[in-house]
C-alpha cells in the first residue's frame, strides 16, 4: 500500500523529533481541547435551561388580559379585565391543540395563619382543578379540590411544600384549617416539590384554592362591598375616565339615545390569567393561532383592531434564555477558533523549519526518484498527522476538562459528538491549510541545490 | 551496445549578467557493463557532467541518450521516474536519513517507483540488498551506529534496490580511510563484474581511478583524455 508507506515514512520523520512534534501540536491540543470543553459545557447549560423550562411545562401558554386604550392613551397590560372563566372553558372545548386550561385569579400577598404560626406565601392563587394538569404538578398528600368546590366557592385549599413546612412543621397539614384574610380554609392537599423557577423564585411557597373562593371570599373580603368583588391584584379602569376617582370624564356625557346605540359592556366576572397547556410543545404555535381566533370571535375583535389579550409562550422565554447561552457558546467557539489558528501558524512555522533542516533529505529523495508531488504529499501528510494527533489529544483534554468541571464544580455538561467530529475535521483542515505552504516550498526545491545544502 | 551516448552536450549558467559556460560540447559513449572513472581538477565541469548524466539537471543543448531513450528533454516528473528506475546514486557524505534504520533507508526509493509494492515485499527486498552488501546483521541500525564504510554500503544498497543498469558515484571514497576504500571498491568491482552494472565514479583519488576499466579526465569543460586501462596493469 503506497498510502500506508507514505504514512509510515511520515511517522518515522515525526518520530525523529518527538519533543518538537509534541510541542508543535500543543497549540492544536489546546485549541481543540478548548472547543470540546466549551461545547460540552455550553450544551450542558443549554440543556439544563431547557430542563428548567420543561419542568415549568414547556407547552404552557399564558393568556393575559390586554391593555386598555382610550383616545390614543394606553393604560398598560392588565388595565382591562377581559378574560372570563367562560373563555377558559371555551378554549378547552373548541381548540383541538389544547389539552387543558385553567383560569387563574391572584390575590395580593397576605399572611396565612395557622394556630400561632403565620407566613406570607409568594403566591396565593385561585384556579380550577385542571391547573395542576397544566403545570404538571402532582400532590404528595391528600387530593385536589374538585369542580363542585369551584362552583360552591368552597373553603378548601392546597398548600405548597414551603408553606406546609413553615406552618405545620412536619405534621400533616391535611384537614387542618388555615386562615387567609379572616377566611378559614381547610387544607385538602399538599403539592409536590417543584423547586425554584428560572428566576430563583420558590414555586413551592404557594397556596392554591378554587378561584371562586379567592375571588369572592378572600379578595372580596378585603373590600367593604361584596357586590363589586373585582378587587384582585389588577383593578380595572372605567372607560373614558382619565384619572380614577375623578368625576369628570374625558368625553362629553352621552345622551340616552347614544347609550342605546352603543351599549357599554356589561361588567362580567373576570379572571387575571388563563393558563393553557398545548397537546405537545410542538403544537404550541397551532394552539396560539386557535386561541387567538377563538378569542377574537368571543371578544368581538374585528380585522385590524387591537387585541384585548396577550398570549405568552414559555417556549419564547426558553428560546431567549438558551439563545443567551448559545451566544456565549458561539463567542467561546470564536476564541477557540482563534487559538486553533494560532496553533496552525505554529505548525506552519515548525514545518518551514523542518523543510529547511531537511533540505538534504528532500534533495536525496528527489535524486532517488521522488517527484515534486511526492514530496508535497509527504510533508502535507506529516502536518496533517501532527494536527490529527493534536486533535485526538485535544479531544481527550477537552473531555477531561468537562469531566472535571462536571464533577468538581457540578456544572452541567453534555458530551457533543458533533463537536468531536468538527474538531477532527477542523484539525485536519488546519494541517492541510497551514502545512501546504511549507510542503509546496519543499516540493519546489532544486535537487542539485538541495543535495549541496549544508 | 552503449548505455550512455552524449552528443555535443553544452551547459551554460547565467548568473545575472555573467554567462558561465561549464560544459563546452562533450560527446561521449559509455558501454554497458563498463566501469569508468571521471577525474579532473575542481571546476573542470565533472560535477555538472555528473548531474547531467544523473538527470538531475538538463543540458543547455545537446542530446543525451540513456539506454536508448532521449533523456535531455524530459519533464521533471519523467526525469524523476527515470532516476528511480535507471540509476542509483552514491554520494561522498553518504546522505543517509538521520535516525532512520538501515532497512528503512534502503526501502526508500521503492516508495517512488510508481509500481505497487507491498510493505512486506519492500522489506524483503531491502533485507536481500543489505545482505548483498554484507550488512545482514545491521538491518535495524541507525547511521550513528554504523562506521563510515558501513554507511556507504547502506547507501550503495539503497542505490541498487531498484536494480538500475547505471550506478553514479560522486567521490564515494572521499570520506573513507584506505582500508574501507579498498573494501568499497572491491564491492563496486564485484557489482560491475557479477551483475553487469555500469558504474561511473567521480574521483580525485588516482588509486580509485586506477581500479576502474576506463579513466576520463576533464579539464575546462572538455574531455582532455580518455584512456582504457588494460586489466592487470594496475
Amino acid at each position: 500500500m503506497k498510502t500506508l508507506r507514505i504514512l509510515l515514512a511520515s511517522l518515522t520523520a515525526l518520530r525523529r523529533n518527538v519533543m518538537r512534534s509534541a510541542l508543535t501540536t500543543l497549540g492544536i491540543v489546546i485549541g481543540v481541547g478548548a472547543v470540546i470543553a466549551m461545547m460540552e459545557i455550553g450544551n450542558g447549560s443549554s440543556a439544563s435551561i431547557q430542563k428548567t423550562i420543561a419542568s415549568m411545562g414547556a407547552n404552557t401558554l399564558m393568556i393575559f388580559p390586554g391593555a386598555a386604550a382610550s383616545g390614543g392613551v394606553s393604560f398598560g397590560a392588565g388595565s382591562t379585565m377581559t378574560l372570563t372563566p367562560d373563555d377558559s372553558e371555551a378554549i378547552l372545548r373548541e381548540c383541538p391543540s389544547v389539552r387543558n386550561t385553567a383560569a387563574v385569579v391572584r390575590s395580593k400577598n397576605a399572611p396565612v395563619i395557622c394556630g400561632n404560626k403565620n407566613w406570607v406565601p409568594n403566591e396565593i392563587q385561585g384556579t380550577t382543578p385542571d391547573y395542576l394538569k397544566v403545570r404538571e404538578w402532582s400532590l404528595t398528600e391528600g387530593a385536589t379540590f374538585d369542580e363542585r368546590d369551584v362552583r360552591n366557592a368552597a373553603r378548601v385549599c392546597l398548600v405548597g411544600q414551603t408553606l406546609a413546612r413553615e406552618l405545620f412543621q412536619g405534621q400533616s397539614p391535611i384537614g387542618q384549617e388555615v386562615r387567609l384574610q379572616n377566611v378559614a380554609l381547610r387544607v385538602v392537599g399538599v403539592l409536590a416539590k417543584k423547586g425554584a423557577n428560572m428566576m430563583g423564585r420558590d414555586q413551592d411557597d404557594v397556596l392554591i384554592a378554587p378561584w371562586t373562593t379567592i375571588k369572592f371570599r378572600v379578595s372580596g373580603a378585603t373590600t367593604a362591598n361584596i357586590a363589586t368583588p373585582a378587587t384582585t391584584t389588577s383593578t380595572s379602569t372605567p372607560r373614558g375616565q382619565l384619572f380614577p376617582g375623578s368625576s369628570r370624564g374625558t368625553y362629553a356625557n352621552r345622551s340616552a339615545m347614544q347609550t342605546k346605540n352603543s351599549p357599554t359592556p356589561v361588567r362580567m366576572i373576570t379572571v387575571d390569567q388563563i393558563v393553557v397547556s398545548a397537546a405537545s410543545a410542538a403544537e404550541t404555535a397551532d394552539a396560539i393561532a386557535e386561541i387567538t381566533a377563538l378569542l377574537h370571535e368571543r371578544h368581538h375583535i374585528g380585522e385590524g383592531e387591537v387585541d384585548d389579550f396577550n398570549i405568552r409562550n414559555l417556549a419564547e422565554i426558553a428560546k431567549a434564555l438558551s439563545s443567551t447561552s448559545d451566544l456565549m457558546t458561539k463567542l467561546l467557539l470564536v476564541v477557540a477558533m482563534i487559538s486553533l489558528i494560532v496553533g496552525g501558524v505554529g505548525i506552519m512555522n515548525i514545518m518551514l523549519v523542518s523543510v529547511t533542516e531537511r533540505t538534504k533529505e528532500i534533495g536525496l529523495r528527489m535524486a532517488v526518484g521522488a517527484r515534486g508531488a511526492d514530496i508535497l504529499r509527504q510533508f502535507l501528510t506529516e502536518s496533517v498527522m501532527l494536527c490529527l494527533a493534536g486533535g485526538a489529544m485535544g479531544i481527550a483534554l477537552g473531555r477531561g476538562t468537562s469531566y472535571l468541571v462536571a464533577t468538581l464544580l457540578h456544572w452541567p455538561t453534555l458530551p457533543s459528538l458533533g463537536a468531536i467530529i468538527a474538531s477532527v475535521l477542523v484539525s485536519a483542515s488546519v494541517g492541510i491549510i497551514f502545512g501546504f505552504y511549507p510542503a509546496w516550498k519543499a516540493s519546489r526545491l532544486d535537487p542539485i541545490e538541495a543535495l549541496r545544502y549544508e | 551496445m552503449n548505455l550512455i551516448e552524449l552528443r555535443d552536450i553544452r551547459k551554460t549558467f547565467f548568473l545575472g549578467e555573467v554567462v558561465l559556460p561549464v560544459l563546452k560540447g562533450i560527446s561521449l559513449d559509455i558501454a554497458k557493463g563498463d566501469m569508468v572513472a571521471l577525474t579532473g581538477a575542481s571546476g573542470s565541469g565533472k560535477s555538472t557532467l555528473m548531474n547531467t548524466l544523473g538527470c538531475l539537471d538538463r543540458p543547455t543543448s545537446g542530446d543525451y541518450l540513456l539506454d536508448g531513450q532521449e533523456a535531455s528533454r524530459l519533464s521533471n516528473d519523467e526525469r524523476a521516474l527515470l532516476r528511480n528506475q535507471k540509476m542509483g546514486f552514491v554520494f561522498q557524505n553518504f546522505n543517509l536519513l538521520p535516525r532512520t534504520m538501515a532497512q528503512a533507508q534502503v526501502m526508500m526509493p521503492l516508495l517512488y517507483g510508481g509500481k505497487h509494492i507491498s510493505q512486506r515485499e519492500a522489506r524483503q527486498r531491502a533485507a536481500a540488498m543489505l545482505e548483498r552488501v554484507g550488512l545482514a546483521d545491521r538491518m535495524d541500525h541507525q547511521p550513528s551506529q554504523l562506521s563510515g564504510g558501513q554507511q556507504q554500503r547502506v547507501a550503495l544498497a539503497r542505490a541498487l534496490i531498484n536494480h538500475p543498469p547505471l550506478l553514479l558515484a560522486d567521490e564515494p571514497t572521499g570520506n573513507l580511510d584506505s582500508q574501507t576504500t579498498r573494501e568499497v571498491l572491491a564491492l563496486f568491482k564485484q557489482l560491475n563484474e557479477q551483475d553487469g552494472i555500469t558504474i561511473l565514479i567521480v574521483t580525485h583519488d588516482p588509486k580509485v581511478a586506477a581500479s576502474c576499466k576506463r579513466v576520463i579526465r576533464m579539464a575546462d569543460g572538455l574531455i582532455e583524455a580518455d584512456e582504457r586501462i588494460t586489466p592487470g596493469s594496475s
